[in-house]
């Protein structure tokens, strides 16, 4: 087999020069790739300017979205929607509200598009707004047809054996009796252990107790801030306000010039310390617990723990559109954020 | 007769259609939904560009799903998915989002779908990933042609020194090729688990990489003694051996382009004086292994100028391939061949020391033999110092 190739003509001195020129060529070259490749480590900031202009239409999510999807009709509802019972009178000449109220598992839209395989009170999360009077008896009929054990844990003045630690398994229904004592913004949950787990999917809402002199007439809103954790990670994923992300952001919560407003506002966001409501170019007074004996804030922003809550009361002074959010960016920019539009 | 053989074979298929069929229609009685959804919604590839990000999706899990929202950085952003929102299994897609990326930072996408389900996708350091135009192509190409063409000519250069060498520094030589070898093998066949396993699992990365390296190799092989009975003959001719060695390692180097190429695409790389240093003294053994079978031979200069270009150009289209189309699958199996050919180089030039030696009654495992192997493979190590990132 090597006589094959003895035949082939030995490298010549010549032919090693050309090789090697190759090679010199080479490596002078990579002195002026160096120069010119734009694959150096320095990172050069000014380079961006001009995409940045280009960039004006970036933005958040469904920022021009405008349909009225079932999640945003949901989260619509719960802003005005109040749940007063069935009143009749007791033979004491009392009040007695009798509501009823059933947790069942539902898919509930939590941002466009997106399914949040929830627990319910009455199918929506947060749950209906119940609202009476102070010295009402109250009668909640509660019925579990989910698929875990609940229970609901009013806030408020109550007998202990009415305070919903006890679980009613799936199928089983209780009476909680009580009467509505203090008058004041109140919560209600579910108190099932794991709390966490039962109180994030979506088991909780507003309760509201009016003083028996009624308030000053107003526009009324019910607004409860939450959070979604879609991989179970223990970090939310979306933030909204009456569970929906950017609720009020594509449709603007429409509001009357030097109206006065009154927002009912708590906090039930699971995994994080706190959450924060901020109003945009106004002040406004907030009520802790909604109660006027305790020390009111003039402000523009406030925070609430988990299960805090107050009353915003607010007149908007000129005409257009008023930006509110979490002051906490990050939940502000996964969902809660919205306007008021003033005309 | 032969027909029943015929309906011997076909009957099990005949059953396997009816039994298929029958569970197709009536299910297999264990079906069980599955606790949460199951959707698996891989990321291909994400491209910076001017106006923000362009990600490349598929769907590799067993049912369709919809792409509902899009997180980057944590925060909700606006998006369009080309051609539909909604991807059906093997579906094919690319998330164009808007967004003002800042040079050199990390960006986290999230991509979220009707079941809540999450995918993420990261950015390392955002610059704009390079458009196929002819200047990129030509920086690219100059990349590869530094790893590839100029270590592997330098090395060939060696070619008239190591010529005066006696037969027992020769066959030292080949030893120390076995061992640059091993080095080169072992370094392929983990790039390709690497880049195999940034390909949807569906594909099993891993596994393209061993068949591509095992069919190869006997690919390699099984040509080799079909050859020799064909010709009678005995063995490679050194010119082949070098031959099929050069091919070898330009698959090798196509993987090293490819790596290279795809991490400055990523912005995860900068490619300085050092790095082109690195290369040129890593893959300059290259040269010096592939000249080594044709010590006892006169190769006239194209031979070289061939085995130059077969073992070194293969770098200039891998740093083409990962700067520009990269994809993980197709990489793990020009990778799993690379390692194949390179394991096939091993076996003939190991065969050839032996018989050798035996020809002479020598151990073929000298102590000059073991130093030189021991020499190949520490030159791979302490020279790959210089280009790991």
């Amino acid at each position: 087999m090597d006589k094959e190739l003895e035949e082939k003509e030995q490298v010549s001195r010549r032919d090693i020069l050309k090789m090697g020129s190759v090679g010199a060529i080479g490596l002078a070259g990579s002195y002026f790739l160096n120069k010119v490749a734009p694959f150096t480590g320095t990172v050069n900031a000014s380079s961006h300017n001009n995409h940045k202009k280009k960039n004006s239409h970036a933005n958040h999510a469904n920022m021009s979205d405008k349909s009225k999807t079932n999640g945003y009709k949901m989260a619509e509802r719960l802003l005005t929607e109040f749940d007063y019972g069935k009143v009749s009178t007791l033979p004491n000449g009392q009040t007695l509200r009798t509501y009823e109220v059933v947790a069942v598992d539902k898919e509930i839209e939590i941002a466009k598009g997106i399914k949040f395989p929830g627990w319910t009170y009455n199918g929506t999360i947060p749950g209906p707004t119940f609202r009476c009077t102070e010295g009402d008896m109250l009668r909640f009929n509660f019925v579990n047809k989910g698929s875990h054990p609940h229970s609901i844990h009013f806030h408020g003045i109550h007998p202990p054996e009415m305070d919903g630690l006890d679980p009613i398994y799936p199928g089983q229904s209780f009476t909680y009796e009580f009467e509505a004592k203090p008058y004041g913004l109140q919560i209600y949950h579910c108190h099932v252990l794991p709390l966490a787990r039962h109180i994030h999917k979506g088991l909780y809402g507003n309760f509201i107790i009016d003083p028996k002199k009624p308030r000053k007439p107003a526009i009324e809103l019910n607004m409860v801030m939450n959070g979604f954790d879609l991989d179970l990670d223990g970090e939310n994923e979306f933030y909204t306000v009456n569970g929906y992300a950017f609720a009020f952001m594509n449709h603007p919560i429409k509001i009357k010039k030097d109206e006065l407003v009154r927002i009912y506002l708590s906090n039930l966001t699971e995994f994080d310390l706190l959450n924060s409501f901020h109003l945009h170019a106004n002040y406004f007074t907030y009520y802790p617990t909604g109660r006027d004996d305790n020390p009111s804030q003039f402000t523009d922003t406030i925070m609430q723990c988990q299960g805090e809550r107050g009353i915003v009361e607010v007149r908007f002074p000129y005409k257009g559109k008023y930006m509110f959010h979490a002051h906490v960016s990050e939940f502000a920019e996964l969902g809660w954020m919205g306007f008021f539009e003033v005309e | 007769m032969k027909a029943k053989w015929w309906i011997a074979g076909l009957i099990p298929l005949i059953l396997l259609v009816g039994v298929l069929a029958w569970v197709l229609k009536n299910g297999a009685g264990v079906e069980q939904d599955p606790a949460a959804p199951i959707e698996v919604l891989n990321i291909e590839r994400i491209q910076v560009t001017v106006s923000g990000f362009e990600v490349d999706v598929s769907n590799t899990g067993p049912e369709t799903l919809k792409i509902s929202q899009v997180m980057v950085d944590d925060s909700v952003w606006d998006f369009t998915v080309s051609p539909s929102q909604t991807l059906k299994r093997f579906d094919e897609g690319t998330v164009m989002i808007n967004y003002p990326w800042v040079e050199g930072d990390p960006h986290a996408i999230k991509l979220i779908t009707e079941n809540g389900i999450i995918t993420e996708g990261e950015i390392p350091a955002a610059t704009l990933t390079p458009k196929p135009t002819l200047e990129n192509f030509l920086k690219y190409g100059f990349i590869g042609f530094y790893v590839g063409i100029v270590p592997i000519t330098l090395g060939l250069l060696w070619y008239p020194f190591m010529k005066r060498f006696k037969r027992k520094w020769i066959n030292a030589i080949l030893a120390l090729t076995v061992g640059l070898l091993l080095f080169l093998f072992v370094g392929t066949l983990a790039d390709g688990f690497e880049i195999g396993a940034e390909a949807p699992s569906v594909f099993q990365g891993n596994m393209v990489v061993i068949i591509g390296a095992a069919l190869t190799f006997l690919l390699l092989i099984g040509f080799d003694q079909y050859q020799h009975k064909k010709q009678e003959s005995k063995g490679y001719s050194p010119y082949a051996l070098a031959l099929l060695m050069a091919t070898g390692i330009g698959l090798h180097n196509f993987g090293e382009g490819l790596a290279i190429g795809s991490s400055f695409a990523l912005g995860e790389a900068a490619l300085g004086t050092f790095l082109i240093i690195g290369f040129t003294l890593h893959n300059i053994t290259e040269g010096i292994g592939i000249a080594a079978p044709l010590l006892k031979t006169k190769p006239r200069f194209r031979d070289f100028v061939l085995l130059g270009l077969i073992a070194g150009a293969p770098a200039i289209l891998g740093t083409w391939f990962g700067g520009f189309v990269f994809s993980p699958i197709w990489g793990a199996l020009f990778l799993g061949i690379g390692a194949g050919a390179i394991l096939q180089v091993i076996f003939v030039i190991t065969k050839l020391l032996i018989e050798d030696h035996k020809k002479f009654r020598e151990p073929s495992v000298s102590w000059l033999n073991l130093a030189a192997f021991s020499v190949g493979m520490l030159i791979m190590y302490f020279t790959a110092f210089f280009v790991k990132y």
